[in-house]
Formats: C-alpha cells, structure tokens, sequence
C-alpha cells in the first residue's frame, strides 16, 4: 500500500512538470535501480563464491583462480570438514590431514543456541508479564536497574564470568556455556514488556472475574496472545547465540564443547603448506551458515518486517 | 494460598489502569490500599530473570570493577593494588595504541556504513517496498562476524583472491590487504561495513517510514526538488532515529574483536590490535587478569561517555515532527 501511493505522488509530480524535467527524472530513475542492482549484486556474489569454492578442490584452485564455476568439482571438501575423508583422501585434496568434525561442532552450537534460547525467551517473558501487569512496590526501580545492564559491555562481565565459571568447575561444559545467556537478557525483557502493555486488559479481567490466577493468565491467554512477537524474538536470539564468538571461545574449546564459530577459527590456522585450505573453509563456512540461511528462507518476511525500532519512540 | 487470595485482589492490571470488579476501590486504580500489592506472585515470575541479573550482570560488574584493582594472574589470588593499574595503563604505549586503532576503526566504519545505508534506505524508499530486497540486502547481517571476516579473507587473498585476481587482471599491483599496516583497519573495517550496512539501512528505511508523505507532497507544490527535499526534510526528520542508529552502530564498533581474532590477530606487528582484543590478549594470554580488567573498564567508561554524549548533542527521542 505504502508503495503504491510512493509511486502515484511521483506520477503525479512526473505529469505536473515538463518535458525536460520529466526526462531528467528518469534517468535518475535508472540511475537509482542501476545502484539497486549493484547493491544486490555485491552482496550475493561472495555467497556465490563461499559456493563455488567449496565445490572445488583446494589444490587446483591456483590453477585457475578467477573460474566462475568451481575448479576440479568435487564434494571432497565437504567430506573432509564432515571427518567423512580420511587423512590420506584430505591430504591429496589440500587440506591439512588435522582431524575436523564440523558435524560435532555443529551439534554443538545446536544445543548452545537452542537451550539458551530457550530459556532466555521463557524467563524474560515470565519476568516481562511481572513488569507489565503485576502491581509490586520498587517494580520501575527494578526495571531501570535491568535496562542499565543494556549499557555493560559483554567483555566487561565476560572476565569476571570466566573466573566464576572456573570456580564452579564450568569450563569445557554446557552449562558454562549457556547460563549467562539462559536466564534474561535487557532486551528480550524489554521488547516483550513492551508487547505485553499493548494487549488490551478486557480478556484478562473477564478470566479474572472466572477465578483465574496470574500463572493461568500468563499462560493461557498472554503466551498464546503474544505468539508472534515471541517467535520472532526466539528467531533473533538464535541468530545472536548462534553467532556468538567471544565467550563460546573463553568457554568451549574441546571438541565436546566447541562451537562453530569457534571451530572455524581453529580450522583457519591450520594451515598446510602455507595456504589455508580454502575450500574446506568455504565448506566449512557454508555448513556454518547453512542453518540460519535455512531459517531465514522460512521467516524472511517476519525478521525482515521486524527491523526497527521496537517499541523505542 | 496466601498469594493467590492477593491475587485476586488486585485486579489492577495496566499500571493506571481502573479496576473493574473490585468494590470498595474507587475507579482510579492507582490508590490501592497499602500492602495488597502483587509482590509475592511478581517475585515468582520474575525470579529466574532476577537471578541472572544478579548473578551473571551485576555481581561480574562490581566483581570486574574490583579485579581492575588488583594484580591478578588467573593462577593466584588477586591482590589489592589501588590504582596501579590505571597509572600503568596510562604509561602503556600498547594501550594507546589499542585505542588509537579502536577509534581509527570507529571512524571508518561509521562513516562509510552510516552513508551507504541512509542511500540503501532512500533508493528502497523511492524504489520498491519489496520484502525480497529487504531480506536479500538484510542477508550478511545473518551469518556471524567470524563467517563474514573468513569470505573476505578469502576473497581479498593474496595470491589467489579473486579481489586481487582482478586488480592484477587491471595491471595494478596486488595489494595484501590484511597483511599491511596501512589497509589491515580498513579492510577489518570494510568486512564489517559489508556485514552491517543491510541492517543499518532497514532501521533507516524504518525511520523513513514515520516521515508522513504530505510533507514532500507540500515541499513539492512548492518547487523542491529531490535533492533539496532530502537535505531539508529527510535528514532533518529522520534525525532521532539517526541519533539511536549511531548510539547503536558507534558503541558496537568499539567492541570489534571476532573479525581482528580470526583474520589479523592484532598485526601486523600492531596495526589492528584493537582494545578489545588487547584486553583479551592481557587477560588470558598473558596472564595479566587485574591489568585486562582495568582496560575494560576504560572501556566501558568511553562507551558509556560516548552514548550519553551522542544521545544528548542528537537529541534522540524528541522529533522536530510536532
């Protein structure tokens, strides 16, 4: 709708002037599309690229570096990242013959991003329905005090995190991992108070009325009420856990514990004769980004509509 | 249950709300009778949340703040040094050096990214409102720093980089950008630029969108063309959220780590060791715990500084649009 009435006021504008004018205008018209197209382009080449490399064999990439298509077609470095290859077979190819599992790591960064996740959404709901609807003596103070958390960098608790984490044992575990993520962030607490303040407080009061407690309310009318917001509040907290880099790296650094992000890192210094193994690292990437690449294509429109301010006026 | 007898008590639900059902409590819901709050029932939903706050934000603050007095190696205990930390700091070439390649940084990627996307936003805006657009240029922002800084470094290559492939298809030299001094901080810089200008553009376009059309159709009617319409109504209106935008991208690029650790490592020599990774390099390569504590700290500081200053000079959240 919005587009449509973009696109009448600049027709009328276009019929209101001359000739002249209106030729100018278009050909910044094109001009612009012509910038459009760039943008776009240059964006999805390099996934292009991260593709075509992956596909290639490492080796017979200098033969023929600037090849549209991939060099020597092969699945090998795929296999090799999997731990599907043998030594010898990665070797052979251009790899470093360093046993990798990308599949573990993958595993890995399911559970962290899923269960912090998880948690994070459920409880920041739970404490978003106190600060909304409950009536509680020192509820703004509390609320502020949350909110200044926005303002800490995450290096700044990550050291200190780190040394509890060690004193409790947690280094090298899941629940290291995951616990400083698992019970709130700032905002997810903020963003669904903000949605939670918006629904109209007639259904509660008629369940109220019915004898309905808070715990019944929150879940049985606010939760299925505020589905919307809180899938897409879970979808972009697994994007942000599934790219956490800095304390996955302080955390987990065995194989049990190692993430993706974390692992790529790993798999980039091992280098074998001099060069990194490039279409391992672009296989390795792809495998990397291919979940979130997959959850975009289902809810593109819903994350894409929902950047923005939220909530902020 | 006591709690559920509150409960039902309290049938005030938005803060000002009036209270239906409830005789006895006038219509005004703010004057409740003392103690017949929700508290118990508001501690039980909001106690796992409070424990996180408690225990992984808070107490590591005040925690963060007391290592940043102390010498600390990881394998002791800390030690109470006063300020020696902070005096050292300040006689430490590296740091300086962190900060002066941190602001170095700063500046190339707000500017470049900030620009490019009020464009990306005004072409979307004039262009198409189209979801596919949004979601192809949105695209980069999705996969992580670390897959980001690994495609560029790949495509910047030396040798066989397709990037330099070209550039020496041109005749011109080939340039190693993560491997010079002089391009390691604007290439660190670009990646990042690449990664989050889709992103920065859409908040822009969404602040496009509060802008109602009846003021360009009037500046219309009065002659304005584009170009002056864009300087005088667009930048001017938009200027709250652009304020929020740069409190956003500003404090977030001081915090650049992922890219530098997996692409340059802070070289060459020290050409793009960054505060952040400088503080990680001290905490738990060097063993320097108190040390790396008092650098975050600074951080923090400049973080806070530049944030109440941006919000102030910007005036963010007070639009011209009365």
């Amino acid at each position: 709708m919005a587009t449509r009435t973009v696109e009448s006021n600049v027709m009328v504008a276009d019929s209101a002037t001359s000739a002249p004018e209106r030729r100018r205008l278009n050909l910044g018209r094109i001009g612009a599309w012509a910038a459009l197209v760039v943008l776009i382009l240059s964006t999805l080449f390099p996934f292009y690229w991260m593709v075509r490399t992956a596909f290639s064999t490492s080796n017979a990439l200098f033969s023929d570096p600037a090849s549209l298509l991939p060099v020597d077609f092969t699945f090998g470095a795929f296999k090799r990242v999997l731990g599907l290859s043998t030594t010898e077979e990665a070797r052979a190819q251009g790899g470093s013959g360093a046993s990798v599992d990308f599949l573990l790591y993958l595993r890995n960064s399911m559970i962290f991003a899923i269960v912090a996740t998880a948690g994070q959404v459920f409880f920041s709901a739970l404490a978003a329905y106190a600060f909304a609807r409950l009536k509680w003596p020192g509820r703004n103070i509390v609320f502020t005090l949350f909110l200044t958390a926005l303002m800490v960098p995450p290096i700044f608790t990550a050291l200190p995190n780190f040394i509890l984490m060690r004193s409790l044992g947690f280094i090298n575990t899941f629940p290291g991992l995951i616990l400083p993520y698992f019970f709130m962030t700032p905002f997810a607490i903020f963003f669904l108070r903000q949605f939670f303040l918006g629904i109209s407080t007639e259904i509660e009061e008629a369940a109220r009325l019915d004898g309905a407690g808070h715990v019944r309310i929150f879940f049985q009318i606010i939760l299925p009420m505020s589905a919307a917001p809180i899938v897409t509040l879970s979808i972009l907290t697994f994007i942000n856990m599934w790219n956490e880099y800095l304390w996955p790296l302080l955390i987990g650094n065995n194989e049990g514990t190692r993430v993706l992000t974390v692992a790529l890192g790993v798999f980039r210094t091992q280098t074998p004769a001099g060069s990194p193994d490039w279409a391992g690292l672009m296989a390795a990437t792809l495998v990397a980004a291919l979940p979130l690449l997959i959850i975009f294509l289902l809810f593109a429109k819903r994350v894409v509509n929902n950047i923005g301010f939220s909530g902020m006026k | 249950m006591t709690a559920e007898s509150v409960d039902v008590a309290a049938a005030a639900t938005k803060p000002g709300a009036p209270r239906a059902g409830v005789p006895g409590n006038g219509l005004h819901g703010t004057d409740r009778p003392p103690g017949r709050s929700d508290l118990g029932m508001a501690l039980l939903f909001i106690l796992p949340a409070l424990v996180g706050f408690l225990v992984f934000y808070l107490y590591p603050s005040i925690r963060g703040f007391y290592f940043s007095l102390t010498k600390y190696s990881l394998l002791g205990t800390p030690t109470f040094i006063g300020l020696d930390n902070y005096t050292r700091l300040f006689q430490d070439p590296l740091f300086w050096n962190a900060l002066w390649v941190t602001v170095q940084y700063v500046l190339y990627n707000i500017g470049f990214q900030t620009i490019l996307a009020i464009g990306i936003a005004v072409l979307m805006q004039r262009l198409t409102h189209s979801t596919v657009v949004r979601a192809i240029i949105l695209l980069p922002f999705l996969i992580s720093n670390v897959i980001a800084a690994m495609l560029w470094f790949w495509l910047l290559d030396y040798q066989i980089g397709l990037v330099n492939e070209f550039i020496s298809f041109l005749g011109l030299n080939r340039i190693a950008f993560f491997g010079d001094a002089t391009t390691a901080i604007p290439t660190i810089a670009w990646v990042n630029i690449w990664r989050h200008m889709g992103y920065t553009a859409l908040l822009v376009f969404a602040g496009l969108q509060t802008i109602p059309n009846y003021v360009y159709e009037a500046a219309a009617v009065d002659g304005s063309t584009e170009w002056k319409s864009f300087w005088r109504i667009t930048m001017p209106l938009l200027r709250p959220i652009l304020a929020l935008v740069l409190v956003i991208t500003v404090t977030g690029s001081f915090q650049i780590f992922d890219t530098v650790a997996v692409t340059t490592r802070g070289g060459p020599v020290n050409a793009s060791r960054v505060i952040q990774y400088y503080i990680v390099q001290k905490g738990f390569q060097q063993n320097e715990f108190g040390y790396a504590s008092a650098i975050s700290v600074i951080l923090f500081i400049i973080l806070a500084s530049v944030a109440i200053f941006q919000l102030k000079v910007l005036r963010a959240g007070e639009s011209d649009l009365a």
